[in-house]
């Protein structure tokens, strides 16, 4: 089946009423494709990342979301546990005491035994380059380290789609080429919200821009 | 002074220490269940004794409990020491103004028995439930302590409501330092004026409308990551051994501080 994996059709979104951030937007993402979305600040890319996993409720329009129309909690629920959102702000994301337990949560509400999603946690961290950091308490990581830790607890749902929200702020040189490393060797479908260029070039196959709460044009790379 | 003091690893902040990891000892490899168990009781019963022989041993039991925590005794006695001058004084003004049978005159004042003695038998509960307190509660990670409570048939939703307590006073203790920086670095200096007041005003507001979008979006990030309302422990209980015989030490000790009492 060639359906995209996320259809938004005629989205239109509001925080108040006068200053409408989304206005007809109408977006593909296909299976395996990474897509890149650039976009100036306050352009609306952190909502219709929102939008997506049910966060906020369009005003008008349709999320279709693996092949089905998405509206109530509901749906979303199992939406949200095959994709994976990566918050812009890791603060957000990390709120256990430490980094294992934060990063088995996900894998835990998934069903996990303790064993297994200890198991997945400690490999995902392993894979982010992160061994030695189970035990370190969250909130006392620098910018970056979060910034992995947190890309980490989504990884470990294995999720079938990553909205990634400018993943690489706050990194430095080196890891931010092993970010761009990983995402690129990722198997997943992905969503990509960045400035970075560098990034872009890595890792996304498509790039739309957000502008006047609409998509423009689809640039496509080799 | 202070800016990115909230980003700093040594955890200067007297709060962040509900997080730092403890000591490894025998207190921590107990079950969380008996540790919670264990404390309500004996402070419990604690609250209950009047008579020095009991609150004698009451007092020892907190000690010896503080030194089987391995903590620092430095750092609990700097930490009582607040505690103990309020009490003091405390138990100064009973001595003073409960009549009785005078021991000492001091100047104008007469010390009678009673209210010294009523003063040092508070000065010894509140020691003796704090060194306990601290001993066997305070050495336990949050993420237990709400699961020994939920164990022990504390509602779910209060569990929840104590552990996201417990973790975002640290957060909002952040927030607020952020603040504080941010308004020293631009030359902000208290005093008592309507521009002060104002600017702590604001601070407040911020922080508190601050402390709520973030509660909102760490509930949205959880949610994400499929949470709905079920907190999954990392670790599984097993009850050892050394259970056993700690609640059965913790049972003596309370018979026997029982049995003094009553004598
Ligand atoms: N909770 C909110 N309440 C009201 N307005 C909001 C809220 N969140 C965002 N906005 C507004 O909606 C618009 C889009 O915000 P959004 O966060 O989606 O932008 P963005 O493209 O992610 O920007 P950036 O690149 O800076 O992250 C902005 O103008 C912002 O001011
Ligand atoms: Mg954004």
């Amino acid at each position: 089946m060639n359906d995209p994996l996320i259809q938004l059709k005629n989205l239109s979104f509001a925080y108040d009423a006068e200053r409408p951030v989304l206005d007809g937007l109408s977006l593909d993402l296909q299976r395996g494709q990474r897509l890149g979305l650039i976009g100036g600040n306050g352009s609306g890319k952190t909502t219709l990342l929102h939008l997506i996993v049910g966060l906020i409720k369009p005003r008008s329009g349709r999320v279709v979301v693996f092949g089905q129309t998405r509206s109530g909690e509901r749906d979303f629920k199992e939406v949200r546990r095959r994709v994976g959102l990566v918050f812009q702000d890791a603060d957000d994301q990390l709120f256990c005491p430490t980094v294992l337990e934060d990063v088995a949560f996900g894998p835990r509400n998934l069903g996990c035994s303790i064993e297994e999603a200890r198991e997945s946690a400690v490999t995902t961290l392993r894979n982010l380059g992160l061994e030695g950091f189970e035990n370190r308490v969250t909130y006392r990581l620098s910018g970056g380290e979060k910034r992995l830790v947190a890309l980490a607890t989504v990884l470990a749902m294995k999720p079938d789609v990553l909205l990634l929200d400018e993943p690489g702020g706050n990194l430095d040189e080196t890891s931010r080429a092993r970010l761009t490393e990983i995402l690129a060797s990722l198997p997943q479908t992905i969503l990509l919200v960045t400035h970075e260029p560098e990034l872009l070039n890595r890792v996304a196959t498509d790039v739309v821009r957000l502008e006047n709460g609409a998509v423009k044009g689809t640039t496509s790379r080799p | 002074m202070g800016l990115g003091r909230h980003t700093t690893q040594s955890g200067q902040a007297g709060l962040m220490d509900i997080f730092t990891p403890q000591p490894a000892s025998y207190l921590r490899e107990l079950d969380p269940r008996v540790r919670v168990a264990c404390t309500f009781a004996f402070a419990l019963a604690v609250t209950f004794l009047s008579h020095l022989p009991s609150l004698i041993i009451a007092l020892a039991t907190g000690a010896l409990l503080t030194h089987l925590s391995r903590k620092p005794w430095k750092r609990i006695l700097k930490r009582t020491a607040v505690l103990n001058l309020f009490l003091l004084l405390l138990g100064l003004s009973l001595a003073v103004s409960i009549p009785g049978e005078i021991l000492y005159l001091v100047g104008p004042f007469m010390l009678s028995r009673e209210g010294l003695t009523l003063g040092l038998v508070i000065l010894l509960r509140a020691n003796a439930i704090l060194l306990t307190v601290t001993a066997l509660l305070g050495s336990m990670e949050p993420p237990n302590l709400g699961f020994a409570l939920y164990r022990l048939g504390v509602p779910a939703s209060f569990t929840h409501i104590l552990l996201f307590m417990i973790r975002y006073i640290e957060v909002i203790h952040v927030e607020y330092h952020r603040l504080r920086d941010a308004m020293q670095t631009r030359a902000f200096e208290p005093a008592t004026n309507l521009h002060t007041f104002r600017s702590f005003g604001y601070l407040i507001g911020l922080l508190l409308v601050r402390s709520l979008d973030r509660s909102n979006r760490v509930l949205a990030a959880m949610k994400c990551r499929g949470f709905y309302g079920r907190y999954h422990v990392m670790q599984t209980l097993t009850w050892e051994r050394r259970d056993t015989s700690f609640t059965v030490a913790a049972i003596l000790v309370v018979l026997v501080m029982i049995v003094l009492e009553i004598m």
